[in-house]
């Protein structure tokens, strides 16, 4: 997947090791701005794994990160946000209790007002958040007010993707973001990938469901055992060969063939 | 504009409807007694003592801990005031400081071991109320060799902390709303106050997003120490005396003040107006009980089971709050009610993890 352009991540090399348990061995990526990258792979693939050392909650044990073509060691989630590297977990919005316009901006509330009598500007958060959800398709959030929780699981996300691309963020990982939708808010959601895409981010799409990859992937990685099995850009695998791979290839015939066996006693009299 | 729908919604609203109930009640029973000008001033002194350390723990709970601890630190910070002043005759304002800063200081080293252990602070500030009781017992009777140490309280100390306005209400009430507008500044207006409820909801995403755990959570065990140790110098400048035993009650006294004002003992959630609504419902019915003729052993059962209705309450009007109010656009919100990530108990997992 090299190219003459400098990726904004380059993961090279990259080994986890947990307790003499490689979760990942030897991995290489790029991630380019203006593209979406899908990871792919099994649970336990080592996907999770990845985008912790990608987000900074992770030190890799071996191998080099470098973004913009430099080489950086992230001590902790803050250096990489530091970096524009913003992380969505599965369900958006995690502060369920607090308003929109609090989570929204926790950590990088705006304040008035001067010395100790600073106080958090709750209105001019108000019509920021509900500038940007709208933004973003989220009509129904008129109210910066209502409560996180009260939002619906796609709209949680679009709040999260939200608030990373408003503060400036260069690459947004997404772990599994449709993964708790359904369709027409998975839609939405990869709606909204494509708007972050063609606004120049890049984006690392972590996900099992191979329709969802195809739909706004460029580029695919797909890892099996903590390995990078195959990496290819949209257009040079078929649906068929992807899931294949994703399930260890000869692992899903020997279970397509040990179903047909299933099927074929069911069937006969008894 | 009277919006019902969103009044009640609000944190407070049960809170207020409990103090409502109560006062209603005893109004009923202890009639014409109740609504007297004595029995008003004795629970509002009552509220305003408890308030002072209520409202900081109060904080402490929004962001998912709880300080059983208050009970020793207020002994200590009177005991440390009255020590320096009554047994050793330092000047006020070396001994006044002092009790303050003692109980400041034992805040902060529940907090320093709170976060760098990473233990649950029920277990922690549980250690710290029995450790701090020996070490209080401990000083007090190797410096003086009593338990009780009187004081002769400067006169404007006592006036200060310890004066009567109208001979009946405690100058407490004043403090008492002092640290009701400090502490709803700073969990509202403040950036504080937003890491307060984001630590309460959900402690590694707020870390993610770059709030500063550990200083906030010690931050607010200083100041639910410094409540208490504030409580204490009152008592000494209202009573001329300090007792090491003094105190203890107030563990329990400030949780049903906060968790009757509506703070969710899984934190993320709560409002300083609801709890004080919480601590005058106490106080009502811890002191309203005079004023019906009845045995005050009943007030225990009522604030017992005012207790369960408020935990019971709280939850439900979190699922309401949770619940979303207006449905304009259907084509985003269908897919909730089919999806089980989003429907209610978000908090079950927490719940077992905090207690």
């Amino acid at each position: 997947m090299s190219d003459d352009r400098t990726p904004y991540i380059s993961v090279e090399n990259v080994s986890k090791v947990f307790g003499g348990y490689a979760a990942l061995d030897d991995v290489s990526l790029e991630v380019h701005e203006g593209e979406v990258l899908c990871l792919l792979g099994d649970n336990g693939a080592g996907k999770s794994t990845l985008i912790k050392i990608l987000s900074g909650f992770h030190q890799p044990s071996s191998g080099t990160m470098k973004i913009q073509g430099e080489e950086r060691v992230f001590k902790s989630p803050r250096d990489a946000s530091d970096l524009g590297i913003s992380t969505v977990h599965q369900f958006g919005g995690t502060f369920e209790l607090m308003s929109l316009d609090r989570s929204f901006f926790v950590g990088l509330e705006p304040t008035k007002g001067w010395g100790p009598f600073k106080w958090f500007d709750r209105k001019t958060a108000n019509e920021i958040v509900v500038r940007e959800m709208q933004a973003l398709g989220i009509t129904r959030v008129s109210d910066g007010n209502r409560l996180v929780g009260s939002l619906s699981g796609g709209e949680r996300q679009v709040s999260a993707i939200a608030r990373a691309v408003y503060f400036g963020a260069k690459v947004l990982i997404l772990d599994e973001p449709t993964a708790a939708l359904g369709v027409k808010e998975a839609a939405h959601v990869l709606r909204i990938i494509m708007e972050a895409k063609l606004r120049g981010l890049a984006v690392v799409l972590v996900t099992h469901n191979v329709t969802h990859a195809m739909t706004v992937g460029d580029h695919f990685a797909i890892l099996i055992h903590g390995e990078k099995a195959d990496d290819f850009a949209k257009g040079e695998r078929t649906r068929e060969e992807i899931t294949d791979l994703m399930a260890g290839g000869e692992a899903m015939g020997e279970l397509e063939a040990e179903l047909a066996r299933l099927v074929a006693a069911g069937t006969q009299p008894a | 504009m009277l919006d019902l729908k969103n009044l009640a919604r609000r944190p407070e609203f049960a809170a207020f409807v409990g103090t409502l109930f109560v006062f209603v009640f005893f109004g009923y029973f202890g009639w014409p007694t109740f609504t007297s000008a004595l029995v008003t001033a004795g629970w509002l002194n009552v509220a305003a003592e408890l308030g002072l350390i209520a409202l900081p723990v109060a904080l402490v709970m929004v962001a998912g801990h709880l300080d059983l601890s208050v009970g020793s630190i207020l002994a200590a910070g009177a005991m440390t005031y009255a020590i320096l002043t009554g047994h050793y005759d330092l000047p006020d304002y070396i001994g006044l400081p002092a009790g303050l800063g003692v109980g400041t200081f034992f805040g902060f080293l529940n907090g320093l071991i709170v976060t760098k252990t990473k233990l649950s602070s029920f277990i922690v500030t549980l250690a710290m109320l029995f450790a701090l009781r020996g070490l209080v017992f401990g000083i007090t009777r190797l410096t003086t060799s009593t338990v009780l140490v009187p004081v002769e309280v400067d006169p404007f100390v006592r006036e200060t902390f310890g004066g009567r306005i109208w001979r009946t209400y405690e100058n407490a009430i004043i403090l008492w709303v002092i640290m009701a507008l400090v502490v709803s500044w700073i969990l509202y207006k403040t950036k504080f106050g937003n890491w307060v409820f984001s630590i309460g909801g959900d402690e590694t995403s707020a870390r993610a997003a770059g709030v500063p755990v550990e200083r906030t959570t010690i931050l607010l065990f200083m100041g639910s120490g410094f409540g208490s140790a504030l409580l204490g110098v009152t008592q000494v400048a209202l009573f001329g005396s300090a007792q090491v035993s003094a105190g203890q009650s107030y563990v329990f006294f400030s949780i049903i003040a906060v968790v009757v004002g509506g703070v969710l003992l899984t934190g993320g959630y709560g409002s300083p107006i609801g709890v004080i609504f919480g601590t005058m419902t106490f106080a009502i019915v811890s002191q309203g009980i005079y004023s019906t003729g009845w045995d005050s052993d009943w007030s225990s059962l009522i604030l017992g089971v005012l207790l369960l209705i408020a935990v019971f309450t709280n939850n439900t009007f979190r699922r309401l709050a949770l619940s979303s109010g207006d449905k304009k656009d259907e084509s985003l919100s269908t897919a909730r009610r089919t999806d089980p990530q989003t429907s209610p108990e978000p908090a079950t997992t927490k719940e077992a993890t905090v207690v």
